[in-house]
């Protein structure tokens, strides 16, 4: 989408490239199994093959915490499209990782009827009890990474935000070191 | 409003009846509350006669459009052959609008019963709910209704006993508020970028599949049931006498600097004077309200004396300057600064924007960039023409209106609250250059 990295506080990636696989290791396939009897499933419901390229990524990204370009390669062929075409979707849509994320990866909502609530002072607390440098940086254990994110569409219980996939209401830079605690 | 507070005593309960009544979520709960009993009779009409019922109440969209509901069903031939197709538009990210999230969470049958008369009024055999990936509650819930709805014999291909087939799936959408679109969206269904389309053709034409598609909103298909139950004439009392063409009941959902922030719903056309300091509460203790957005971000921004005359229908808030868009009421009080609100749903339009249209994906970030540099402190008085000349490039020049939206904070924001900008500007001097003559 119509951002650049730095500018908007997105996840950034790891330093190091030790989230690739190293090419002595076989890649598992996602498809195999329950998961490939799932896809099929869902391709009854559609018309075409690639409607079903969505839900197909959200199975990856269940299964494996991020999106890799080999689980793109494999998606392709399974959908008859071309791995260029898949990675161009992925690369659409925020909420697909393409690389590792944190164990807790937060996302905070500061667009304007939150920032008027004080979302802003909600990140600075998050930023401070998990030990995060900066938005997008995971912190040194590994443990935390926390973004802002456009709008979660739950404007009247500020300050909503998501960990992982629990959907948080109503936390404030009070109640963060409490959220925090509870997370293990 | 239901949940999370108590509903008002002013308030019109037909779709938050059940917010907050963990009972109405299953289907046992939610045919004790006479869940299932429209799509029942629906089966057994013509489907030319649910849309003429449709047609009669006056419905209009409630997803920011306002389109006639019974109309824009009308579009869809019967018996021209084709596949047909309904959408369900549950992608609610307008900033200042959760009023869906609300619905499917607490009544998720309510939207399975209104896809399903609506996919049976236009020929359709098969809706699609396209849900917000963000919406994780709301997801689990309408996958459990669906399932529920599959076992009990409601839902598939003898839906009911009728021997009519009716197939409701849920699709989860992966974060991009352009995919709310209803062409981004049907993009976004069949597995590609959520790019806007081109209109012509229009989704009725050539929508899903390329196939002739509808596409509705959450709140507009959950009304529906309500129509066919109580009838069109009992849905048109609802709203102001002396304007027929806003009927029924809304939800509007309430932000910011409100005492009393949830959803609550209304006849169309109450006063949104009352609304604001009755219903809501008021200001926060010590302030006051100084801008509000009545329907979402992408609306223009009122003063406290246009909002306090508006009534809260389609036309009554155009005719004081604005839209009533999804019915996300934002509110922000004279702590806050105005200029740096704007700037932030800049910043949202910005990170947005699908790029594929120029005015757009320039606009929107130079847009965000020169409001910035004001909120800084850095503005120039030039950058004020700048901001109003760039606004105007991206005004009905581009495929999908998500570039308009943008401009219309800026504009309405100049226009209404120019000496907030000026403010910030007059704390700094601006460089001139000097001439020379020869």
């Amino acid at each position: 989408m119509n951002h650049s990295p730095d500018e908007m506080g997105e996840l950034r990636a790891p330093a190091d490239a030790a989230h690739e696989r190293h090419p002595s290791t076989p890649y598992v396939p996602v498809f195999a199994g329950g998961r490939k009897a799932e896809l099929e499933e869902l391709m009854t419901r559609y018309p075409t093959k690639m409607a079903t390229l969505l839900p197909a990524l959200w199975m990856v990204q269940e299964d494996r915490g991020w999106v890799s370009s080999e689980a793109m390669v494999e998606v392709a062929a399974l959908l008859e499209l071309t791995p260029a075409y898949v990675k161009g979707v992925v690369t659409f849509y925020t909420m697909y990782h393409q690389h590792p994320v944190a164990k807790y990866f937060i996302q905070v909502c500061t667009t304007s009827p939150c920032n008027v609530c004080g979302a802003e002072d909600v990140v600075k607390a998050l930023l401070r009890h998990t030990g995060c440098e900066d938005l997008g940086v995971t912190s040194a254990d590994g443990r935390y990474a926390v973004i802002e994110v456009e709008c979660l569409g739950a404007c009247g219980f500020n300050t909503p935000l998501m960990i992982n996939d629990k959907f948080i209401e109503s936390v404030t830079p009070k109640t963060v070191p409490e959220l925090l605690a509870s997370l293990d | 409003m239901g949940f999370p507070h108590t509903p008002h005593a002013r308030e019109t309960l037909v779709l938050s009846k059940y917010f907050g009544d963990q009972e109405a979520i299953g289907l046992a709960g939610w045919r004790q509350r006479g869940g299932y009993a429209a799509l029942e009779k629906a089966l057994q009409m013509e489907p030319a006669a649910i849309v003429q019922i449709v047609k009669d109440s006056g419905l209009r969209g409630r997803g920011g459009a306002g389109f006639p509901t019974g109309i824009k069903w009308s579009f869809m031939k019967p018996g021209d052959g084709k596949p047909h197709y309904l959408c369900c538009n549950a992608d609610e990210s307008e900033p200042g609008t959760f009023k869906d999230r609300e619905i499917m969470r607490w009544t998720p049958h309510s939207l399975v019963e209104g896809c399903a008369i609506g996919a049976y009024a236009i020929g359709a055999e098969v809706a699609y709910v396209y849900i917000r990936g963000e919406y994780t509650e709301a997801l689990d819930k309408m996958n459990a209704a669906c399932k529920e709805a599959y076992a009990a014999g409601i839902l598939g291909p003898n839906a009911m006993g009728t021997g009519k087939t009716v197939h409701v799936y849920v699709h989860k959408g992966a974060g991009a508020y352009i995919c709310g679109e209803e062409t981004a969206l049907m993009n976004s269904l069949e597995g590609r970028r959520g790019n806007p389309r081109i209109k012509p053709p229009f989704p009725a034409v050539a929508g899903l599949f390329g196939q002739p598609t509808t596409i509705n909103n959450v709140e507009t298909l959950v009304a529906v049931p309500h129509i066919l139950n109580n009838g069109a004439d009992w849905y048109k009392k609802f709203g102001r006498p002396d304007n027929p063409k806003s009927t029924g009941t809304k939800l509007f959902s309430v932000c910011g600097n409100i005492a009393r922030p949830g959803n609550y719903e209304v006849t169309l056309g109450f006063p949104f004077k009352e609304f604001l300091y009755d219903l809501c509460g008021g200001p926060l203790p010590g302030r006051k309200f100084r801008a509000i957005i009545p329907g979402g971000i992408s609306v223009p921004i009122q003063t406290l004396e246009e909002a306090e005359n508006s009534p809260m229908d389609y036309e009554g808030f155009v005719a004081n300057g604005t839209m009533l868009g999804s019915g996300g009421v934002i509110v922000i009080d004279d702590a806050q600064n105005l200029v740096k609100q704007i700037a932030r749903a800049a910043r949202f339009f910005a990170h947005e924007s699908c790029a594929q249209c120029t005015q757009c994906r320039e606009g929107t970030a130079w847009t965000t960039k020169i409001l910035e540099r004001i909120v800084a402190g850095d503005g120039t008085h030039e950058d004020l023409d700048t901001l109003l000349s760039i606004a105007n490039n991206m005004t009905g020049t581009t495929i999908c209106v998500l570039s308009d939206s943008c401009a219309t904070p800026v504009v309405s924001g100049l226009t209404k609250f120019r000496g907030d900008f000026e403010a910030l500007i007059k704390r700094k001097k601006v460089h001139m250059v000097p001439v020379q003559v020869a």
